[in-house]
């Protein structure tokens, strides 16, 4: 799985650099930097999925490779 | 708090009122009712308003900068007119496109980076205020006025560049400006809160300071600086925002822990579930509830049709409760993990001390925790909760149990 993220939704809720900052960091202003482009390794689909379903705006979801 | 007895409520679908006691006791049973039986509400007080409580209304408004605008944002018979886009404080009150500069302004400062800077200081002063509270040994203590109150105030009062020891003054004007809106007219201008920034904006131009007044003072938009209004206005909005609000929230947890042994002794017993814990807390107990005014000529919703200029209260905490929206909604699940919860709004307004407040709740359970593991309400019925569009405990009695533990 890969993470899709739509900047045009994110309101810097945070929530996904909180509970996922090996994927996710914070820009300067507190909205979310993808921080891989590939594949979502094993060991961090757990920490992928929280992301997604904590963000209020549904500005991230998990795509099929 | 009210000023007057008023008479009861007939029905909530056709006459609500936010500003009732009964409102501020038993919110919550509202909202349930009002969505299974009339999901958009609406009363002829206030110049005529709705009341939105389905998540996907309440979303949908929101989200909808166009039909809704931000022009006035705490419901009053004196609704705000002409003052688009820009608002009397900039950016909550502000419509696009002049919006998304000025809360750029701001964002750096209220970034998750900045903010984590000041865990140290809430951490001290919640620390200093259980001392104070247990001197002499007291076995009860007013978790709302002898703590919740006071977090936020120091925090924000030292980032802004306001002092502390102005707390109090602070208070009245939020009870009146967000609590009691339009319930005053006999109040000088002198005694205002716009007065009193304004001339610490004056004092700070003259003795320049390195705190948020200080850097809107340096601050330009389009070029120029901004105008004495918008630093006046913003300040003003920052100071309101992040002293009511994330003191309800602190109240309203401390409330809920009282009740709860179960919860108590999973907070104790596996700190790792605390960040889910405060986000559960933020959705079953969110504080705020925000306000539009109809700009399009009319909007159809929900079945109903809004007119122009009417206002809109958007509950997020009520849009928090909805079972369509959440699993579970009616219970408090203290480590829930699918949590998309609106406690601090969707769009683009979403609450700009959001990094903030989490940080001041986290550190305000966790200390109280630490301190007063296990705790009981010293009498339910003391328990007073706020009227108006800031939902929280103003007076919180509490017990400690086992204090000779401590």
């Amino acid at each position: 799985m890969r993470i899709a993220y739509d900047r045009t939704k994110c309101q810097g809720h945070g929530r996904c650099y909180a509970l996922a900052p090996e994927l996710f960091d914070a820009d300067d202003e507190g909205y979310a930097v993808v921080r891989t482009t590939g594949p979502v390794p094993p060991e961090l689909e757990k920490a992928a999925a929280l992301a997604v379903d904590n963000c209020p705006e549904y500005a991230i979801e998990l795509v099929p490779d | 708090m009210t000023d007057v007895d008023r008479a009861p409520i007939e029905d909530w679908a056709t006459d609500f009122d936010h500003t009732h006691p009964d409102y501020a006791a038993r919110a919550p049973e509202v909202w349930d009712e009002l969505r299974d039986r009339c999901p958009v509400a609406h009363s002829d007080r206030q110049g005529g308003m709705w009341l939105p409580t389905r998540h996907a209304d309440v979303a949908a408004i929101a989200h909808d900068t166009r039909r809704y605008s931000s022009e006035g944002v705490i419901v009053s018979p004196f609704k705000p007119v002409g003052m688009a886009p820009q608002g009397y404080a900039p950016p909550i009150t502000s419509d696009p496109p002049f919006h998304a500069e000025a809360r750029r302004l701001l964002l750096p400062a209220f970034s998750p980076k900045e903010i984590s800077k000041l865990e140290p200081a809430a951490r001290a002063s919640c620390r200093e205020l259980l001392d104070t509270a247990l001197a002499d040994g007291a076995d009860v203590v007013d978790a709302a006025r002898q703590y919740a109150q006071h977090i936020p105030v120091r925090v924000i009062a030292e980032m802004l560049g306001l002092p502390r020891e102005d707390g109090d003054r602070f208070r009245v004007w939020i009870h009146r400006i967000i609590e009691a809106p339009g319930a005053r007219r006999d109040i000088a201008y002198e005694d205002t809160l716009f007065y009193y920034l304004g001339q610490m904006v004056e004092d700070h131009r003259s003795h320049p300071r390195d705190d948020l007044i200080g850097f809107l003072i340096g601050a330009e938009m389009d070029g120029k600086p901004l105008a004495t209004e918008h630093i006046v206005g913003t300040i003003g909005l920052l100071l309101i925002a992040g002293i009511d609000t994330t003191w309800s929230a602190i109240g309203a947890s401390l409330w809920h822990l009282a009740q709860r042994p179960d919860d108590r002794r999973r907070l104790v017993e596996d700190p790792a579930v605390l960040p889910f814990a405060v986000e559960e807390m933020l959705r079953f107990y969110a504080p705020v509830t925000m306000a539009r005014i109809v700009a399009d000529d009319e909007v159809e919703l929900g079945g109903q049709t809004l007119g122009h200029r009417d206002w809109v209260l958007l509950p997020f905490p009520s849009a928090n409760r909805d079972p369509e929206a959440f699993d579970r909604a009616d219970e408090f699940v203290i480590d829930r993990e699918r949590n998309r919860h609106v406690a601090f709004g969707l769009g683009i307004h979403r609450c700009l001390g959001s990094n903030l407040a989490r940080l001041e709740l986290t550190v305000a359970i966790d200390e109280w925790m630490r301190r007063i593991p296990d705790f009981e309400l010293a009498d339910p019925d003391a328990v007073l909760w706020s009227t108006g569009q800031v939902r929280g405990p103003r007076q919180l009695p509490i017990r400690l149990l086992h204090p000779e533990a401590l």
